[in-house]
């Protein structure tokens, strides 16, 4: 865990311990149940947005794509009678389809990424409204799928299962991005798509893959999201999502430019963001500041990091210097 | 302004034969800097005269650049003064630097390409039309930007974009800045290192020109030929300290290198001794089209055993082949041949896969990752290799980093050491380094010894000369004329993107290439 992940844990066990003494129902098992579905839930995008930018992309279109593929979902099983170890799958693939539509254009036509996955996610939100002719998808009354609930919102010794499936995913994924060969090659074109060009590794396809991962992640949460909330207006469902995956790769010390930042760091300032979503129901702060509140410690959070960072570098080179000093007198 | 300038040219109109008899314009005395672990300067001293053009070398690490960041005020000597115009200074600050007539043109020239030439030299300093909304008044602009282009002898005009600028006109451009905050010591910080010779004789003019204004000229550079041309004196740096100063009538190339590194010479001669005769041919290019000439085809083909020199001024299509042949460039027309058999590139990752390596020409955009370790970079075209199913083995790493360390001498701590940290020639020796390890049939090397110490480029040519006695196809794309005679076998001119000629070892000479390339018959 490099140091920048220990402040993120020492910040998140700060805040929770705050909130714990002015309201001790934060601890309630319900209330902790409660909020790491929801970190399950939104930690399984932010992995995906992070396969991305670790490349210096950006993937814009998460949200949409979350009301487009749950609305798909709910409609398959619940409207066309498909089962859902048939349409679980189908969706996953569905994801993965739009990742690779999306790093296609980025990498083989050149577009920017920024301009691909806004038009995506202006695309997939109208064709989510369309689809449903701008109604509610949901299912009818009394309409039950056990086993596919249980693995969803279901939960195992009162843990929810969309978190044992976040903590599974990590693994599988901090292996992918820490230890593989992908996941060097990754680094690699994100810090330098040339130089890694140059050194003979298919860069374009890497970054396909990159998008695709992203698709199939997006797509999986995209169900537990349809599952967690049972009906789904395509309006307004999964609005701002890719805002949530992006400023929790941000807090986990992601750079934009790509190249930098941990898996351990993306699920953290997931974990962070979805405290502080708690801490105001919890503090009876008026729901309306949410973003506020969480747009003003993200500036805080990054602030305070690039701070430390230059507060080192100072340090450092007063070190230095002192130290050279010391050895031009001492000779 | 432009009176004070103009009394001063007149003063120092004969600068060159009283040079002796008048007060310096900069002295150094007793400078000494260290940074942790290295003594950068130790008690050196130098002084420039007005009118004076000085030539400063020395190997990378010498001290060039600490000595050019105290005259810039950018860093303040630990003890020793400097003393500008009369005036003693602990340390200069950048302001004192300004204001004092001291301008820099470096290496990497700052100019928006976006922009005109005359806004470029008075960039935030334009002139503003009257009026509350202080338009910039471009008429005046270029006004004023005239005369100065024309004391640097430029063939351009004011509103010529910038963009449209061979790389000897934007020197010109930068030079002109110089002289528009009135310089009166202007330091090049290796203006030729990435010229054409054509171009470089222009640059050489220039110098001429402002020593005859009775400006001083501080010429830092690798080209020792240049110096010698255009040097009134020659000031050489070593480990921080004076290693001597030759007086116009002794500035000799032999003489300069001696006083550099004490040595060598010697390893270039090596480096040119083949110790046995080329083979077939390894790769070849049949009617080859580039982006840069695309109705231009190309054919040339490099054998097993050789160094083959490709020579040729800046933009003469080189290294739009070399991109071609190492397949990050798709070529227009034309085949490619390995050993005989069709090949056909689609990536840079197919040449990889063919044992074709590129080196190229820009080591911190596309040769190494500068973030990277030494281990990781040198393992990065071979990755697979060093992993376990597919899980990167950090120790293979380190093995094959290490033998390649040795094997190269590269000098850092450690192989987990970030390349960015290293100086240049140790980064080129990881791009080496990095194709090496792996095995090469065709080494295709673009200015390998680019901006990087005489130390490091005759180990580069040693290594060039292994590989080709290995029986590996040596190309070697340079601009530097004394590397490509001093170390290939052949020499390929390119000139306006056709092959005009290629010569064999008892064909060599300046004259022949320079014929070539501007694309006459050699003699």
């Amino acid at each position: 865990m490099s140091k920048k992940d220990l402040g993120l844990l020492i910040l998140i066990l700060v805040v929770g311990a705050v909130v714990a003494i002015i309201n001790p129902r934060f601890l309630l098992p319900i209330n902790l149940a409660n909020t790491s579905n929801l970190i399950g839930l939104f930690g399984i995008l932010a992995i995906g947005q992070a396969f991305v930018i670790i490349t210096g992309g950006i993937e814009l279109s998460v949200g949409s794509v979350v009301a487009l593929l749950g609305v798909l979902f709910v409609d398959f099983i619940a409207t066309r009678g498909m089962a859902w170890p048939v349409a679980l799958p189908l969706i996953l693939v569905l994801g993965g389809l739009i990742g690779l539509a999306h790093g296609w254009l980025i990498t083989r036509l050149k577009l920017q990424p920024f301009v691909v996955t806004l038009c995506g996610l202006l695309i997939y939100r109208g064709v989510a409204r369309f689809y449903t002719a701008d109604g509610t998808a949901g299912f009818a009354f009394g309409q039950n799928f056990p086993e596919l609930e249980f693995l969803t919102a279901g939960r195992s010794y009162g843990v929810p299962n969309s978190f044992i499936a976040l903590i599974v995913i990590a693994i599988v994924t901090w292996v992918v991005l820490h230890r593989s060969v992908f996941g060097r090659y990754l680094y690699a074109i994100g810090k330098n798509e040339e130089a890694a060009k140059y050194s003979g590794i298919r860069t374009g396809r890497v970054v396909i893959a990159a998008y695709v991962i992203c698709g199939v992640l997006t797509a999986l949460s995209a169900i537990y999201f349809a599952m967690y909330t049972r009906s789904i207006s395509p309006a307004s469902h999964g609005q701002f999502y890719e805002l949530y995956a992006i400023a929790a790769a941000v807090l986990g010390g992601f750079s934009l430019r790509g190249g930098e930042g941990s898996l351990i760091g993306v699920i953290l300032g997931t974990v962070l963001l979805q405290e502080l979503q708690n801490l105001v129901n919890l503090l009876g702060i008026p729901s309306s500041l949410n973003f506020a509140v969480m747009g003003g410690v993200i500036l805080i959070g990054v602030l305070v990091d690039q701070q430390w960072g230059v507060f080192r570098e100072r340090r450092l080179m007063l070190g230095a210097a002192r130290k050279g000093a010391a050895g031009a007198a001492a000779e | 302004m432009a009176h004070r300038l103009l009394s001063g040219m007149m003063n120092y109109s004969d600068a060159s034969i009283s040079a002796s008899t008048i007060a310096p314009f900069l002295s150094l005395e007793g400078v000494r800097k260290t940074y942790p672990g290295v003594v950068a300067l130790d008690g050196f001293s130098m002084d420039v005269r007005p009118g004076e053009v000085i030539g400063l070398v020395g190997e990378n690490g010498a001290g060039k650049s600490t000595l050019m960041k105290i005259l810039g005020g950018v860093t303040t000597p630990d003890t020793g003064t400097v003393i500008v115009d009369g005036v003693a200074h602990d340390g200069l600050t950048v302001e004192a630097s300004i204001g004092s007539g001291i301008a820099f043109v470096h290496q990497e020239l700052n100019l928006f390409e976006n922009l005109d030439v005359a806004a470029n030299i008075f960039f935030g300093r334009e002139p503003w039309r009257a009026g509350p909304l202080k338009l910039v008044d471009r008429a005046r602009l270029r006004a004023l930007s005239a005369p100065l282009l024309k004391r640097v002898g430029a063939n351009f005009s004011a509103d010529t974009p910038v963009s449209a600028l061979s790389l000897a006109q934007q020197q010109m451009v930068e030079i002109a800045k110089a002289l528009s905050i009135e310089a009166r010591l202007v330091i090049l910080d290796e203006p030729t290192s990435s010229l054409p010779l054509a171009e470089t004789d222009k640059l050489l003019d220039v110098i001429r020109a402002l020593k005859a204004e009775g400006i001083s000229v501080i010429f830092i550079s690798h080209r020792l030929h240049e110096v010698e041309r255009v040097a009134d004196r020659v000031v050489v740096l070593r480990d921080g300290m004076l290693a001597g100063t030759l007086p116009k009538n002794a500035i000799n190339h032999d003489q300069m290198v001696k006083l550099m590194i004490g040595r060598l010479l010697k390893e270039r001669e090596k480096a040119a001794e083949s110790a046995r005769p080329p083979g077939t041919v390894a790769l070849s290019a049949k009617a080859i089209r580039t982006s840069a000439y695309p109705d231009r085809p190309v054919d040339l083909g490099v054998r097993h055993g050789e160094i083959l020199g490709l020579a040729g001024l800046v933009g003469s299509g080189r290294t739009e082949l070399a991109r071609v042949l190492f397949g990050i460039e798709k070529a227009l027309g034309g085949a490619l041949q390995l050993d005989g058999t069709d090949l056909v590139l689609g990536s840079a990752a197919d040449a990889v896969a063919n044992g074709i390596f590129l080196v190229p020409e820009d080591r911190k955009l596309t040769g190494i990752l500068l973030d990277l370790s030494i281990a990781q970079n040198i393992s990065l075209p071979n990755l697979p290799a060093h992993a376990r199913r597919f899980l990167v083995s950090a120790s293979a790493e380190a093995v094959t980093a290490e033998k390649q360390k040795r094997n190269l001498g590269i000098k850092a701590p450690s192989v987990a050491t970030r390349t960015g940290t290293l100086s240049g020639g140790n980064q080129q020796k990881v791009v080496l380094a990095k194709w090496l390890a792996m095995h090469p049939k065709v080494m295709i090397l673009d200015e390998p010894t680019r901006g990087i110490d005489i130390g490091a480029k005759a180990e580069i040519y040693g290594l060039m000369r292994a590989l080709a006695d290995a029986g590996v196809a040596v190309l070697m794309i340079s601009s530097d004329m004394e590397e490509v005679i001093g170390v290939s076998d052949r020499i390929a001119v390119m000139h306006e993107g056709q092959i005009s000629g290629i010569l064999d070892k008892e064909q060599f000479s300046q004259e022949n290439v320079l014929l070539l390339a501007v694309g006459k018959q050699p003699k």
